[in-house]
């Protein structure tokens, strides 16, 4: 006879997260079968972050200064921001395709399991090509350390090392929030573009050329601007916009811990939305 | 000849009552335009102020034009890469598409054509009606931009339909064509000016983007209607963009016939 129901819960993390491990590892395994094909999607992705970064370079070849920052410190924006993002993308972009599962029914499989819906999804698949995306945002980010005029200090590295950290759990966030609200949407899954990939393109930008509206929308409701451009006005001691204090730079966690709260009771609602693939 | 005309005619019908019945992905649609647009307004009116108000031939009027132009053309060209034909090469649907009775490229140009005509009505004219009303857009006073500029719209969703097209056909040798497609949407958007307008690119980079089509699917229709390109210039624009439709054409129709020898499909 099976051990009795009461015993399972108290099971050890290893034994709960096996079946994650197992699936994560079998994506890994299969995207580097393909090898022509793992080698054109990496080359792929290389490419769309340089013409990202060549983007915000063709402007500074216009002009010096943009938005009260020089080419070295909004490299540093692009660098912080443009890595966390992808790797949020490395582990979550793959939620985009649930408008896919449940236009096809197939949502329905992952309600059967014993383990919830949300750490399947996100267990489901990990594309390793974003790593190529990441080299870019990693070379920017070396660029604009060594090149802009960096206050260096224990504390500046304690700020950028948890403005790295929250960055990435806010891009996390906006993914998990537009697979929410792709509940409602289905057909209409581009209109979670405007934060998701506009968040990413916002957070490369300086902040202070924005207009009152897209203060609002990507400092405080999908809270982008702390990502990266915010912290690195105080690495590089630069005044904040109105209306953000100069203490702002210090607050990604708590953007972090928002976007969170926001995207986990979005999703909560969408899954309470859903009625079934009818299969 | 006539019986060919109505043919076309009606496939391009169809395209657009096909896309009329996604009401709702159009608006996500406008949505994300809308939102990109604000973004890039915001950027690019600051590097023209940063310049002193006048940037390589734009002030702050015609770069707003710029953007709400381009913006609200994404949903009538294809910058994506995605179609249909990809997914019929690889599963073998495509030996249905050979047995009709119409030629395979017109057959899904005149479709393409059609449903992207749709996105003008909740994507594109609301796209460009938020652009003039919110922020302010410099735009010709003559009628000849915008006669010339619907003629030069039009070709440049043939030229786009006509670059994704050979990028899908390619799939006859290659079966997994993603690849291809993700590139095709990166260097695309790119050369098209997406996101930054092709003047402000340094010489020798706007040497490689005019050794493209990509510049006539979005940089040249955004010139001639909003005037930046006028006169004798916006003719040859357009003369142009005939030329790079015609051999994108071209290299499809060459690319499909070989594909064609060396198609084989299971079953029956």
């Amino acid at each position: 006879m099976a051990e009795p129901a009461a015993v399972r819960p108290a099971a050890p993390w290893r034994t709960r997260l096996a079946p994650y491990r197992a699936v994560l590892a079998s994506r890994v395994r299969a995207q580097r079968s393909y090898r022509v094909s793992f080698a054109l999607d990496l080359g792929s992705s290389l490419l769309v972050g340089i013409v990202e970064l060549a983007e915000v370079w063709i402007l500074f070849h216009n002009v010096t200064v943009l938005g009260g920052m020089t080419f070295a410190s909004i490299a540093l924006v692009f660098g912080i921001a443009d890595m966390a993002f992808s790797l949020a993308d490395l582990a979550l972009g793959h939620c985009d395709r649930l408008p896919t599962y449940l236009r096809a029914g197939t949502l329905d499989v992952f309600y059967l399991r014993p383990q919830p819906v949300l750490a399947q999804l996100v267990a489901s698949d990990i594309s390793l090509r974003r790593l190529a995306r990441c080299v870019v945002g990693a070379a920017a980010l070396g660029y604009g350390l060594t090149a802009a005029d960096v206050r260096w200090s224990a504390v500046t590295v304690l700020l950028l090392a948890v403005t790295f950290v929250s960055g990435w759990a806010i891009f996390a966030a906006l993914f998990i929030w537009a697979a929410g609200l792709q509940f409602f949407l289905v057909n209409g899954a581009e209109m979670t573009n405007a934060f998701v990939y506009g968040g990413r393109y916002a957070a490369t930008q300086p902040g202070r050329v924005w207009p009152g509206a897209l203060k609002v929308v990507f400092g405080f409701v999908f809270p982008v601007a702390f990502a990266a451009y915010l912290p690195v006005l105080r690495v590089v001691d630069l005044p904040s916009p109105h209306p953000f204090p100069a203490w702002a730079g210090w607050c990604a966690p708590v953007a972090a811990v928002w976007a969170w709260a926001a995207a986990l009771a979005c999703w909560r609602w969408g899954m309470r939305h859903y009625q079934g693939g009818g299969g | 000849m006539r019986a060919l005309v109505r043919t076309y005619g009606r496939l391009l019908v169809s395209g657009f009552h096909e896309a009329s019945h996604y009401r709702l992905a159009a608006f996500a649609g406008l949505v994300a335009n809308v939102t990109f647009g604000f973004l890039k307004s915001a950027v690019l009116f600051a590097t023209v102020d940063a310049s002193g108000g006048h940037l390589r031939g734009y002030a702050v009027g015609s770069m707003s034009a710029y953007v709400w132009l381009s913006q609200g053309m994404l949903g009538l060209v294809n910058l994506s890469g995605g179609h249909e034909l990809g997914d019929r090469i690889r599963t073998g649907d495509i030996a249905v598409d050979f047995a009709r009775p119409v030629d395979l490229q017109l057959c899904y140009l005149a479709r393409f054509v059609g449903a992207r005509a749709f996105s003008l009505l909740p994507r594109g004219l609301p796209s460009v009606a938020v652009g003039a009303l919110v922020v302010g857009m410099a735009m010709p006073s003559s009628v000849t931009p915008y006669l010339l500029g619907l003629v030069s719209l039009l070709l440049g969703v043939a030229v786009s339909f006509a670059c994704v097209y050979v990028i899908h056909v390619i799939g006859f040798w290659l079966v997994e064509t993603r690849g291809l497609q993700i590139l095709y949407m990166v260097v695309s958007g790119f050369f098209a000016g997406l996101f930054v307008p092709l003047p402000l690119f340094p010489g020798w980079l706007l040497a490689i983007a005019d050794a493209t089509p990509f510049p006539s699917v979005l940089m040249t229709p955004v010139d001639v209607l909003s005037g930046r390109v006028s006169d004798v210039a916006a003719v040859h624009a357009v003369l142009l963009q005939v030329a790079w439709l015609a051999g994108t054409l071209l290299v499809g129709r060459v690319l499909t016939g070989a594909g064609l020898r060396k198609l084989e499909v299971q079953g029956g």
